[in-house]
């Protein structure tokens, strides 16, 4: 391992700006830890030339005084977004050989403020799933080994490609989107840390959609600091996106001051499930102690409807996903499997492109949104999806913030739980409410399992007070002084 | 009420009609991808309308006061929050197999069309709704053997639907109400109305009932592209319908297509097969809201529609009302009719403007904008007129030389000599030369043949070249006869 892919985002960006390495130097290092990373699958597509072509007028630019806030810092780019002449697969064997013409607006920021693409990391098919098992392009392994067997591990999903390559310190950070823990849980699992900001910062422009009404994208990284350097180049107000909000969009680094004294922290009592493994709750706790330790006051909070959510999620992600995807039909771009009709090529094409967990989601979507069952399923999700963004609203009457679990487990085993969706599911359980109410929540490493995996804890904020999120993920870093490395490091 | 005699007696229509109007914009509802007409296939194509993966709807603004302008021109409500939900099917010329509509809260609410009938008589037919829509790409399917071409240019123009009430009951009046709404899409500036370039289509829903009844099965006819296949979609299948009612069949809820090369419509799918559209909200765009000060801006910008001007043709202008209803059809039509009457006699430039200016414009195929003879020019033959310079009848043959010509009529007067002979001397000077001369046919009016004056006119006229001034011949005449 380089000296410089053991570096910080921050770190890096300062040793660039004193001037003490070159955005060559730090790219050519990371393409390098890329190339060594391959058995762990993180990417799909390695871009080396492309980054090493972006540093050098990284480096010049720099030297022209013109340097953006991530001025020559590589990271990668979770093959959601759409990249300029770069192929673009979301996973997905449907998107064969499809090279965008344009490029998506958080990308676009990212480029603009001088970050150098490593390449396009893996996920799950259309983001998808909690294990990063959907790929088209194989699963992704976790850095991370459990002590008791070493068997591989899944790196969660469906952002796994992104928190793999960051854990294994390929990259100094990556995007990720997150639609119901996509970006939190697969942190939690690596050992990173993932930021979900507020539904409506983060443009949608040029993302491939999943559920639009949830889908956020969002910062990967090894600090949280890191992820709010991230997240101020990524946010932006997009009028290509009509759900994009025009709010200023703050520097949330300086927002992480440290001090947390007086600040009320819920926490929800309806999170606290049956049969959640006994590490989890004792880390919460634990959790609970720092942020008292640090000034702040903790206070029991009801949010009723907490239970609802998983299923309320798995109506209504669904029922957008089927009609999302329904343009990947073989006509325009992407794989065209040939029949001798419209239909034929229509069920050709899509019975091939599309894995197990599409296909089922499409069908859970189709149905759940058909005539006779629109009432049953998909009105009374929205309505509960209200109460649920209700009980996120009182508590923030009376609470700053909300700390919680990120999963329910620490990373399991590399085709673990394929053949029971429910069991997969249930890794959002903590995750999904926050998204569905469309608020901001971080997931920050606090510990490691008794099989010495980390495990993470979420701050969830108000909406568009992602600084406050920041700053109490900050104090719980801080607090947590998680340093462990990944076996793949060590190996 | 027009009713159907069938061989168990009488049967009574009642028709709904869907129209597609395409909306007048420079840009589609959610791209800003270009709408003209006529353009080479797919050049006209965003990456939205190409449903390119990660692209997002953004809602042109001018379609949506194009809506409301219609709304408002239709006395409907204007609905301020209003949804756009995706209606989702599979079809190779649908990229995002699903097109935007709105269904359960449309843009604009009730509303109301007051039809002129053939006999004056004028008819209100109600408006359900009217929502806005994506239009789809088009299918090409003679260009190759065994497969299909797509045309996405249409891909994602702005569509209003305008959804009437079951309140027709004749193909006249289902012509008619095509006809007003196509005058008021057109006065308002927000569909050009070109069924033949497809910027209107309608869908014709039709049942049948025995007068009295409560309404019967209805089925859809869809794809009708002009007024007379509409009326001869109605009049066909209402005849299938009572055919197969008076059988004692009954009539399956289904679609059907209209095919303009036969005439005929064929069974497209039955309720049965009817698509399941799985309608939902839209989750890229928000709730359409309006402010109403906006609303009310609109409305304060309207243009003076048909029936108001009709009613003003009439009250103010002394108009028939058939002579209004012709003249407010077409908003052009009526300029150029107010240009002509303005500071003149309306009824004498109605008369003018409707039989000789519309008969010469029939038969040379022009348009106003191409016609020889304009508005000024019209008026001026009226100002010879009413001066007395020319009479009535040479005027027309004036107006024929200023169609062939393009002259003013006061130039062509002058130079063929066309001057009104009003001069009593000149006049009496020739009545007296034929009265000599025609000892006979002075006879005859003494002994009280009163018929034989119209022979002296004649007379005169033929002498004159019909310049005489016919009230001057006759007086003359008459004093020296009597």
């Amino acid at each position: 391992m380089s000296e410089f892919t053991k570096l910080t985002l921050a770190s890096a960006r300062d040793l660039l700006a004193k001037g003490e390495t070159s955005a060559k130097e730090l790219t050519e290092a990371h393409v390098a830890a890329v190339e060594a990373a391959r058995p762990l699958n993180a990417f799909i597509t390695e871009t080396p030339e492309k980054a090493l072509a972006m540093a050098e007028t990284s480096d010049q630019r720099r030297k022209a005084g013109e340097a953006g806030l991530l001025e020559g810092l590589p990271i990668g780019m979770k093959d959601l977004f759409c990249t300029e002449g770069v192929l673009t697969t979301a996973g997905s064997h449907i998107l064969d050989g499809f090279h965008p013409t344009y490029e998506s607006t958080v990308s676009g920021n990212l480029w603009n403020a001088g970050a150098v693409m490593l390449g396009k990391t893996n996920l799950d098919e259309f983001a998808m799933g909690s294990s990063n098992m959907t790929s088209f392009y194989g699963g992704v392994e976790n850095p991370w080994r459990s002590a008791s067997d070493n068997r591989p591990l899944v790196p969660g999903g469906s952002s796994g490609g992104s928190a793999s390559a960051v854990a294994a310190r390929c990259a100094l950070a990556a995007t990720g989107t997150d639609t119901g823990g996509s970006i939190r849980q697969p942190a939690a699992f690596c050992g990173i840390v993932g930021m979900k900001p507020t539904y409506g910062r983060c443009s949608r422009w040029g993302v491939v959609a999943f559920a639009s009404s949830l889908d956020q994208a969002g910062p990967m990284a090894r600090s949280v600091r890191d992820t709010a350097i991230m997240l101020r180049a990524m946010a932006s107000y997009d009028p290509k996106d009509s759900t994009s909000v025009d709010v200023p969009v703050p520097n949330y680094e300086a927002a992480m001051t440290g001090d947390i004294k007086g600040m009320k922290i819920g926490i929800p009592k309806e999170y606290r499930l049956d049969g959640m493994p006994d590490e989890i709750e004792a880390l919460w706790q634990q959790g609970i102690k720092w942020l008292e330790e640090a000034g702040a006051e903790t206070v029991e909070i009801s949010l009723p409807h907490t239970h609802y959510a998983l299923p309320t999620y798995y109506i209504i992600a669904p029922a957008e996903a089927s009609s999302n995807l329904a343009r990947y039909d073989g006509v325009r771009y992407g794989l065209r499997e040939p029949g001798a009709s419209l239909d034929e090529m229509y069920e050709e094409t899509r019975g091939k492109g599309f894995g197990a967990e599409v296909k089922r989601r499409v069908l859970i979507g189709t149905y759940v949104l058909s005539a006779g069952y629109y009432d049953a399923y998909y009105n009374k999700a929205r309505r509960v999806r209200s109460l649920i963004a209700r009980d996120f609203a009182k508590a923030y009457e009376t609470v700053d913030a909300i700390l919680t679990p990120t999963a329910p487990s620490p990373a399991f085993g590399l085709g673990d739980k394929m053949d029971d969706p429910i069991a997969m599911y249930l890794n959002d359980v903590f995750t999904v409410p926050a998204s569905l109410a469309g608020l901001p929540g971080i997931s920050v490493p606090a510990g490691l399992s008794k099989d010495g995996l980390p495990l993470g804890l979420q701050i969830l904020g108000k909406a568009f007070d992602e600084e406050t999120v920041f700053k109490v993920g900050g104090v719980l870093e801080e607090a947590a002084g998680f340093d462990a490395l990944p076996g793949f490091l060590a190996a | 009420m027009a009713t159907i005699q069938g061989k168990t007696g009488e049967w009574e229509m009642v028709i709904g009609l869907e129209v597609h109007a395409q909306v007048i914009s420079n840009s589609k509802l959610f791209s800003g991808a270009s709408t003209a007409f006529g353009a080479e296939p797919n050049s006209q194509v965003s990456l939205v309308d190409a449903a390119m993966p990660g692209m997002l709807p953004m809602l042109n603004k001018v379609a949506v006061e194009q809506a409301v302008r219609t709304g408002l021109g239709l006395n409907a409500q204007i609905n301020l929050t209003s949804v756009f939900e995706r209606k989702n099917y599979f079809y190779a010329d649908l990229p995002q197999g699903y097109q935007i509509s709105q269904y359960l809260h449309p843009i604009v609410g009730e509303g109301t069309i007051i039809l002129d009938l053939e006999d004056g008589e004028t008819r209100e037919v109600g408006i359900e709704r009217l929502h806005l829509e994506q239009d789809a790409g088009k299918s090409i399917h003679d260009q190759h053997p065994s497969q299909s071409y797509i045309d996405l240019n249409r891909s994602g123009v702005t569509l209003m639907e305008i959804v009437s009430k079951p309140d027709m009951r004749s193909a006249e009046e289902a012509g008619a109400y095509l006809r007003k709404l196509r005058t008021i899409l057109r006065y308002l500036g927000t569909c050009d109305g070109n069924m033949d370039e497809g910027s209107m289509r309608a869908d014709v829903n039709l049942s049948m009932r025995r007068p009295g009844e409560p309404f019967g099965t209805r089925t859809e006819t869809k794809n009708v592209n002009s007024i007379r296949f509409v009326q001869q979609a109605i009049e066909m299948e209402a005849r299938r319908q009572v055919e197969v009612l008076e059988e004692g069949g009954e009539i399956r809820q289904e679609t059907r297509l209209f095919d303009g090369m036969t005439g005929k419509s064929r069974s497209m799918r039955s309720k049965e097969e009817a698509h399941d559209y799985r309608y939902f909200p839209d989750p890229d765009l928000l709730p359409l809201e309006l402010e109403p000060a906006w609303v009310e801006d609109i409305k304060a910008g309207l243009p003076e529609l048909p029936d108001a001007k009709k009613a003003r043709f009439v009250e103010t202008l002394g108009l028939s009302a058939y002579d209004a209803g012709v003249l407010v059809a077409d908003r052009d039509t009526a300029a150029f009719f107010e240009a002509v009457a303005e500071g003149r006699d309306a009824k004498l430039a109605a008369n003018w403007v409707i039989g000789d200016y519309f008969g010469a414009m029939n038969k040379s195929s022009a348009s106003l904008d191409s016609a020889p003879v304009d508005a000024a020019k019209l008026g001026g033959l009226l100002d010879l007129i009413a001066d007395g310079t020319i009479s009535g009848r040479i005027a027309k043959e004036v107006f024929e030389e200023m169609w062939e010509s393009g002259q003013a009529a006061g130039a062509i007067v002058e130079a063929k000599g066309l001057k009104q002979i009003s001069d009593s001397s000149e006049i009496e000077t020739l009545v007296d030369d034929i009265i000599a001369n025609n000892p006979k046919q002075v006879e005859q009016f003494k002994g009280g043949n009163e018929k034989i004056l119209g022979w002296f006119v004649g007379q005169v006229m033929k002498a004159t070249q019909g310049k005489a001034n016919p009230g001057m011949v006759n007086q003359v005449l008459r004093s020296k006869l009597g």
